[in-house]
């Protein structure tokens, strides 16, 4: 006899025994009332936060990690930028298990022969899943070496088939209103909006993210889909993206919006292009050393000038920051 | 009859001055907070940067409390006050020392070149430099020697205060700008507008 099985029900091993998920809860319950107690609700939501992160294994790729010493979890899921959730840093660890990540689709949409929206179980299932430890620069002067969980951006690219006018593509972040306290703020022009040309999307160095240290993107790092283009500010990284566009025109980018003297389109990280307030030259690496570390020299394109630097040939990295 | 009444209440030197030690223990809690931090995980996952914001921060609040002590003794009437304000100074000092020196070891590491270059070319860190400075001559003649010493002088000297409290406002208003986020310099400004415009309606009535 043949036996079918639903196509919605997960496989019998995927799912959490009762007893552990009973305790799991009971853990939970605990851990959150002792904080309470301690006057520390905060931390308490955090916390069981950091407990929830489903498993998401991938294959390790090491011809795309580096060797570098990862950053914490812990670092890596409480110092955000994501402004959506408000500007300093532990606002997002402290307000993003509002952002509801299920349903969630993305349209993939403009200079492309076969525009779709992808459910994001559909987008999970895509390619195989790849562990890749890639160095993050922030614009802002600190580093951290993320194991982040996901594909080639350019697979999903090639499944919408850009046409040959497609020459950037942009991304957009979600935008919930009632979810995401800093939109309330006009620090940016809301929704996030970031660009890269065609060639820096189709490198393979360029990352669709969904999870972090084999587990499920954290909302606070932007679930539940993001970008890591590890040889760029981690701004252009955008997270937790609902639409992709291709488009023939460079696209303004919320930042360019906002101060486009501060920061440009290309946003490759160069120590010799200072932000007009700050340094680039150097980087403080989270969670390194102690109080007299040293900071580290920053590298050209963070380190990855070998693969990338031909896509730059010629062009003036100075008027193009 | 309200007349000897008031000068009854009036606080003498001395009794002002034995609040001096609860004062300094005041003064050093910000700085004992931090071990307290250092010890229990708290200081975030980028230790330099809250520290050197945080001292910042305490020395602009300690420069606040040091502008307000005039306005205090002429509303409340304790001229004694005043004993209160040197302290209350040295601790702007001490933390906007703090501050200097974390910018000069841990975000300069120590280099002369690279810290003149920021000064140079950064007008946020030109402002809190040139606070800095400033706040370094006060403290140097806040001996009892130097305002014998200088006389009348020492008191031009002394209205730099003003100029530093709206340098610092300005340092901190830069610095923020690059996320629109204004939420404290707005405040600790408002604040300051207050300290100092007080002084100004005195000076024009």
């Amino acid at each position: 006899m043949l036996i079918r099985k639903p196509r919605h029900e997960p496989a019998s091993s995927e799912i959490t025994p009762e007893a552990v998920w009973q305790s799991r809860r009971e853990w939970m319950a605990r851990a959150a009332m002792a904080a309470a107690a301690a006057g520390l609700p905060a931390w308490a939501s955090r916390s069981a936060f950091a407990q929830s992160g489903a498993e998401l294994p991938g294959r390790p790729n090491p011809a795309y990690s580096v060797m570098d010493k990862p950053t914490e979890w812990k670092d890596v899921t409480t110092y955000n930028n994501y402004y959506e959730f408000g500007v300093d840093k532990d606002e997002p660890a402290k307000y993003a298990d509002k952002l509801q990540t299920r349903p969630w689709t993305v349209s993939v949409e403009g200079e492309v022969l076969r525009p779709q929206t992808f459910d994001i179980d559909t987008l999970l299932k895509l390619a195989p899943l790849e562990d890749r430890v890639y160095r993050l620069r922030c614009v802002e002067g600190w580093s951290m070496v993320i194991p982040w969980v996901g594909y080639s951006l350019s697979t999903l690219l090639k499944q919408v088939e850009p046409t040959g006018n497609a020459k950037y593509v942009e991304f957009t972040t979600v935008e919930q209103r009632e979810n995401m306290p800093g939109l309330r703020y006009p620090v940016l022009e809301w929704p996030y909006v970031e660009a890269l040309r065609l060639d820096e999307a189709m490198h393979p160095l360029a990352l669709l993210v969904f999870g972090l240290y084999g587990k499920v993107l954290p909302n606070q790092n932007g679930a539940p889909m993001r970008l890591a283009v590890p040889w760029k500010y981690g701004f252009k990284s955008a997270k937790s993206i609902v639409r992709i566009r291709l488009v023939e025109r460079q696209p303004t980018s919320s930042w360019m919006q906002a101060a486009a003297n501060e920061y440009g389109f290309y946003a490759n990280v160069n120590p010799d292009v200072p932000h007009p307030r700050w340094s680039q030259a150097t980087e403080r690496r989270i969670g390194e050393g102690g109080f007299f570390t040293p900071k580290r020299k920053t590298l050209l394109f963070n380190g990855y000038a070998d693969q990338v630097a031909s896509l730059y040939q010629g062009m003036d990295l100075v008027a193009n920051y | 009859m309200a007349e000897p009444a008031a000068r009854r209440a009036q606080w003498s030197a001395a009794a002002v001055a034995r609040f001096k030690p609860l004062l300094f223990i005041a003064g050093l809690l910000p700085f004992a907070r931090w071990f307290w931090l250092g010890f229990n995980d708290g200081l975030t996952a980028n230790p330099i940067e809250f520290l050197t914001r945080s001292s910042g921060t305490w020395a602009l609040v300690c420069l606040l409390v040091t502008l307000s002590i005039t306005p205090l003794r002429r509303l409340l009437r304790q001229p004694a006050l005043v004993r209160l304000r040197r302290p209350c100074g040295l601790f702007a000092f001490f933390y906007g020392a703090l501050h200097f020196v974390a910018w000069v070891w841990w975000d300069r590491g120590l280099d002369v070149g690279a810290m003149l270059q920021d000064v140079w070319e950064r007008p946020f860190i030109t402002a809190g430099f040139a606070a800095f400075v400033c706040m370094t001559a006060l403290a140097l003649t806040s001996t009892q020697w130097a305002i014998r010493k200088l006389g009348r002088r020492w008191q031009t000297l002394h209205r730099l205060v003003y100029l530093i409290g709206i340098l610092a406002i300005v340092h901190l208003w830069w610095h923020k700008s690059g996320k629109n986020d204004f939420e404290q310099p707005l405040i600790y400004g408002a604040i300051l507008a207050v300290l100092l415009g007080w002084r100004l309606a005195l000076r024009l009535k």
